[in-house]
């Protein structure tokens, strides 16, 4: 997994352990094993894997996640730019074949 | 094909599954497990972006096997690659499989943008009717759809409890055995060699027609000299120009993705110019690059800054970078690639002339 990693200490990913109520739900959406569960509620173990998808905020009934999620993709970012909006792959048109 | 020629070759073709449920006649698309040399072809085609925009399915509910109250509901995307690998998945089953319309987007990036979300998932359980064609009251939804949909908010409003299957669909078998339980390797998204071999076409036809064009004016630029154009010296040194044009975009969108995880940096950028630099080298040395210090130094520059942009942008392509992280490389590294590519071509044809 080393490989796939990439830069470190960027990632906006918080958790506010205080209004964690255990339910796990953002382990089970998690796909790079960020959290953990420490004590009956969960931790952040691996930070710099998360890629920002934001399905553990979405999913958390506590509201203990923030994340500013969007896409890490480049062509989406330079989309961004050009449009004066926020980035996207666009992936509806049919000038970029990210996904 | 057309979205509309797709849907009404469906309507053509379509064969339906009927059954009495909870004192309902349903009558439903039935479709099969099994990929037809049809499905096969248009996959193939699929991969190398031809007709990838319009590769899509009618939205709605659709019967696996002979299902009945008690079997699962399993969403998906109307994307028909996405579909397809569902029902491959669902063989010898009786399953339920409910199209949510991410309009022809895969789940992961559909989920994303939020049309595969937690709205649409809202609107196709009440408009089915699926309250009253299954007694469990839950939906498996594929984690990766998990962005954009909120199961604590689908429960509320449709009382549907969503359980989140595994990543890929091939381990759908053996989550059903485990009783509706992924195992954390079914919910961790890998990117191996296989996957990223996959992805190459796509990259290859990224660049689309400014593959012939922008070869094309390298090789019209490179009859220029003190005398004027040379017919002969555009095919001379206009043919190590594309070669060298090539061989960047070659390391930028197929060496790069392949190599991914061994090449050294973690900045996408560095790994593209690091490749493009290495290919660099044996081009240098027999004589591929140019004829002056000058010249090569001016190809180091534009073959490093193309490598570099395409590697950068394959960050979309993988699974694992951040918004975050995707931005902070871009600050650096796009002034220093726009940079390097005027630099390379002012030198490059400065260098035609001395």
């Amino acid at each position: 997994m080393n490989g796939f990693i990439y830069l470190k200490n960027v990632v906006s990913l918080e958790l506010d352990r205080e209004k964690c109520s255990g339910c796990m739900m953002c382990i089970i959406v998690c796909p790079h094993e960020v959290f953990e569960m420490k004590n009956k509620k969960a931790i952040i173990i691996n930070k710099d894997f998360c890629m920002e998808c934001g399905a553990c905020q979405k999913n958390c009934p506590d509201n203990a996640i923030s994340v500013r999620s969007g896409v890490g993709c480049a062509a989406g970012i330079i989309n961004g730019i050009l449009r004066n909006s926020e980035p996207s792959c666009d992936c509806d048109s049919n000038k970029i074949n990210c996904c | 094909m057309s979205f509309y020629d797709e849907i009404k070759r469906l309507k053509m073709t379509t064969e339906y599954y009927t059954k009495f449920i909870n004192g309902i006649l349903w009558k439903v698309p039935k479709t099969s497990t099994v990929w037809s040399r049809k499905d096969i072809w248009s996959t193939i085609k699929v991969r190398w972006s031809i007709g990838r925009m319009n590769y899509r399915i009618k939205p709605g509910l659709y019967a696996v096997g002979n299902p009945d109250s008690n079997s699962e509901i399993f969403v998906t995307a109307n994307f028909k690659l996405s579909f397809d690998h569902l029902r491959r998945a669902l063989h010898e089953m009786d399953a339920w499989i409910l199209v949510l319309d991410t309009k022809g987007i895969n789940v992961w990036c559909a989920a994303g943008k939020g049309t595969f979300g937690t709205r649409e998932l809202t609107y196709r359980i009440k408009a089915h009717e699926l309250d009253k064609l299954v007694n469990h009251k839950r939906v498996i939804v594929p984690q990766l759809g998990a962005t954009g949909v909120s199961a604590h908010e689908v429960k509320n409003s449709t009382g549907f409890r969503v359980i989140y299957g595994p990543v890929r669909a091939e381990d759908i078998k053996e989550f059903v055995a485990a009783g509706l339980k992924a195992t954390p390797e079914m919910r961790k998204v890998t990117f191996p060699l296989i996957e990223r071999i996959k992805l190459i076409p796509v990259e290859l036809a990224y660049g689309k027609y400014y593959l012939l064009v922008v070869p094309a004016i390298f090789f019209i630029l490179s009859g220029l000299n003190k005398n004027g154009f040379s017919i002969d010296l555009a095919w001379s040194a206009g043919e190590k120009a594309v070669i060298d044009l090539l061989s960047a975009y070659l390391a930028g969108c197929v060496i790069t993705p392949i190599l991914l995880p061994w090449i050294p940096f973690r900045r996408f950028s560095l790994k593209g110019l690091s490749i493009s630099w290495i290919m660099a080298i044996p081009l240098l040395y027999f004589n591929f690059l140019g004829n002056t210090i000058f010249e090569n130094i001016s190809w180091f520059l534009i073959m490093g800054a193309l490598s570099s942009f395409l590697a950068m942008n394959f960050t979309g392509s993988t699974t694992f970078t951040s918004l975050s992280g995707v931005r902070k490389e871009m600050k650096i590294a796009l002034p220093l690639q726009i940079g390097a590519t005027v630099l390379g071509i002012i030198g490059w044809i400065i260098s035609r002339f001395i």
